[in-house]
């Protein structure tokens, strides 16, 4: 009989505690992101999801992934855990294609300021980083390669080359390159006989270039040790050697101007306030505190406007209007309807 | 006739204890079976299932349905030709190389006496206890342009210009030598020990030259040690990443390297899955002509002693 008491008012005890566990669970509200870690997230960490936890009232639980073959891997077992995700635009838009994400409410997110082409359907832009062309001033001096087709001329800038080791990237200034104007790259590139003209261009210099490289950290590396002469990469990458010493400059001339974005991963469990978030860390005072971390630019027009930004960072800053005019924005449709075709062609032309 | 019937019985007693000791021996064998029951289940778990699973995704296409087109894609396409030519080549050639040096050195060790050998068995293995990648990126500032070795090599006035060390096959295989060196030198180096004196020793005294004494005596003894060596470091090398991929500069694309860029660039599994297939297809083939030539008794080392 009292083995029957204690173990009926545990158990009362044990769902009255649920239940109490639960409400309270259904209070907190929390968001859970991932992000690539490093010097990145530090910075996105700080300049955005911190503050606007704290202004929303909203916990923010952040994790590093793998990129989307994680969501992928999510959405197909049904046990999605992540709110949002950072990922490049690209990627989101082709995970996008495949069903793996939300579609983002813009009736919450307000990009009315953001730069064309910096969000999706899928995805929307947390900062803004350039394709450039960088060189050794050691070897150039100031007086590096100023367009694609410097870049492309090996006899009137003799030196080694670093290219990037896939498509993505690696075509639009190839064309460039070849004479194709800024504004007609994605038209000539939109069939199979353009995606082969721009790397019949690559193959044309391909004793010239004595690195492909994979990764963000090679190219720094790689500029760093003197080990090539002329790179392409991401401007951000270059800018935190020169700090480290390395003898290296790059041009926004004929950059391609390129986004990392925020996604929402279908069936997040907590998807509406992951768009409040978004919504949140879209806002021109948040984007303009990121620079202060890392010299990736906002995706917000607006965030130049608020004059936060040291006019210094802002000149250097790959989405400062000036810079940006002087790039290609991506093309996501082009990378959905082409980056698979594209790639298997470029691996052709790698393994020759 | 009693001498007969006497052998009569003891043959039927014979072949009595024959079944009896037949099927005691079979009990036995089951009984042992079973006792590694366990075993069996876990390699079937966490080996055939992932495989055979490996195997099923394969053949899932694009939209989800049965497909083949991961595989007509890589019959297509000349590029994963060229990937697999250059896998095989990288692995053969590390593992010759591996042998070039390797053998010699077991060699020197197994003549020394034992503790000097111990202490010269250590510079094989302090390198094997550090990290991969440590060991891959020291490579990688020995060798670039101007890296250690160029610049010493010009100020002796060796080479005038710097050369191309690295980011190509050279740097590729002097890393990957360099990391499977411990494979193969360890067994081997035990292989050696285990060979016994006394036939080297009766070999020379029927008059054997010491040349002769080697290559008669004492080389195929040690073949079982050799033959395990080369096959884990073969193996190895099939599959390996980080080193090709810092090394090779984007220039020298393994199988393992083309399996990650499948799983980021194709929306489904099959795509990476099917070029794991095809290198465990074709290992498999390989080893087993190895083994056919070779004799997989002493590729498997069972020779020692």
């Amino acid at each position: 009989m009292k083995h029957k008491m204690i173990l009926a008012s545990a158990a009362a005890a044990l769902l009255a505690n649920a239940a109490f566990s639960g409400g309270a669970f259904a209070q907190e509200k929390s968001v859970t992101i991932a992000s690539w870690g490093g010097s990145y997230q530090d910075a996105q960490s700080k300049a955005l999801f911190v503050p606007a936890s704290a202004a929303m009232g909203v916990t923010v639980k952040e994790e590093t992934y793998g990129g989307m073959s994680d969501v992928r891997l999510q959405v197909n077992t049904g046990a999605v855990t992540l709110d949002i995700v950072v990922s490049g635009s690209g990627s989101a838009a082709r995970a996008g294609a495949e069903g793996l994400l939300e579609p983002l409410d813009y009736s919450v997110i307000d990009v009315s300021n953001f730069y064309p082409g910096l969000y999706d359907e899928y995805c929307v832009g947390g900062d803004v980083f350039s394709v450039v062309a960088a060189w050794n001033t050691e070897t150039y001096g100031e007086n590096g390669p100023q367009s694609w087709a410097d870049f492309f001329d090996t006899e009137k800038f003799p030196g080694k080359r670093a290219y990037r080791g896939k498509a993505a990237g690696a075509l639009e200034p190839a064309l460039m390159a070849d004479g194709v104007p800024m504004e007609d790259v994605y038209k000539v590139l939109d069939s199979e006989e353009g995606i082969d003209r721009a790397i019949n261009k690559i193959r044309s210099i391909k004793d010239h270039i004595a690195v492909f490289w994979s990764s963000g950290a090679q190219q720094a590396q790689l500029m760093k040790d003197g080990e090539v002469d002329m790179t392409t990469g991401w401007n951000g990458r270059f800018d935190v050697a020169k700090a480290d010493g390395a003898k290296v400059s790059y041009t926004f001339n004929q950059a391609l101007l390129d986004y990392d974005c925020f996604a929402v991963p279908k069936g997040a469990p907590n998807k509406d306030l992951a768009m409040q978030f978004l919504a949140e860390i879209s806002k021109p005072e948040y984007q303009a505190n990121l620079p202060k971390y890392i010299t990736y630019g906002p995706t917000n027009k607006a965030a130049y406007d608020l004059g936060t930004i040291d006019p210094a960072v802002a000149m250097a800053l790959p989405s400062h209007p000036d810079n940006a005019a002087k790039q290609l924005p991506i093309s996501l449709e082009w990378y959905e309807k082409w980056e698979t075709i594209a790639d298997e062609k470029y691996q052709e032309m790698l393994t020759e | 006739m009693t001498a007969n019937s006497m052998s009569d019985t003891s043959s039927t007693c014979h072949s009595l204890n024959a079944t009896v000791l037949k099927r005691n021996a079979w009990w036995e064998q089951f009984a042992q079976f079973g006792l590694c029951s366990p075993a069996l289940l876990l390699v079937l778990i966490i080996l055939v299932l992932p495989v055979g699973w490996l195997f099923s995704v394969s053949f899932v296409g694009a939209n989800g349905g049965f497909s083949l087109e991961n595989y007509s894609r890589m019959v297509e396409s000349k590029s994963y030709y060229r990937i697999f030519i250059t896998t095989f080549q990288v692995s053969l050639l590390s593992t010759g190389l591996c042998i070039l040096i390797g053998y010699p050195f077991s060699y020197f060790l197994s003549q020394l006496p034992s503790r000097l050998a111990s202490l010269c068995l250590i510079t094989v293995l302090l390198p094997f206890w550090t990290s991969l990648l440590v060991r891959t990126y020291a490579w990688l500032v020995l060798l670039q342009r101007k890296g250690l070795v160029n610049d010493w090599a010009i100020q002796l006035g060796l080479w005038e210009e710097p050369i191309k060390l690295v980011h190509n096959m050279t740097g590729t295989l002097i890393g990957m030598v360099h990391i499977m060196l411990p494979f193969l030198v360890l067994p081997l180096y035990n292989s050696m020990k285990a060979i016994d004196r006394s036939y080297l020793n009766a070999a020379s005294n029927l008059g054997a030259s010491p040349v002769r004494i080697f290559w008669t005596v004492f080389f195929p003894l040690s073949t079982p040690g050799l033959f395990a060596g080369a096959l884990i470091v073969f193996v190895l090398c099939l599959g390996f990443f980080v080193t090709p991929a810092v090394l090779g500069g984007g220039k020298v694309i393994m199988v393992s390297m083309k399996i990650a860029s499948n799983i980021e660039l194709f929306v489904n599994w099959g795509a990476a899955s099917a070029l794991g297939v095809i290198l465990l297809l074709l290992t498999m083939i390989i080893l087993w002509f190895a083994g056919r030539f070779l004799g997989f008794d002493r590729m498997a080392g069972s020779g020692v002693g």
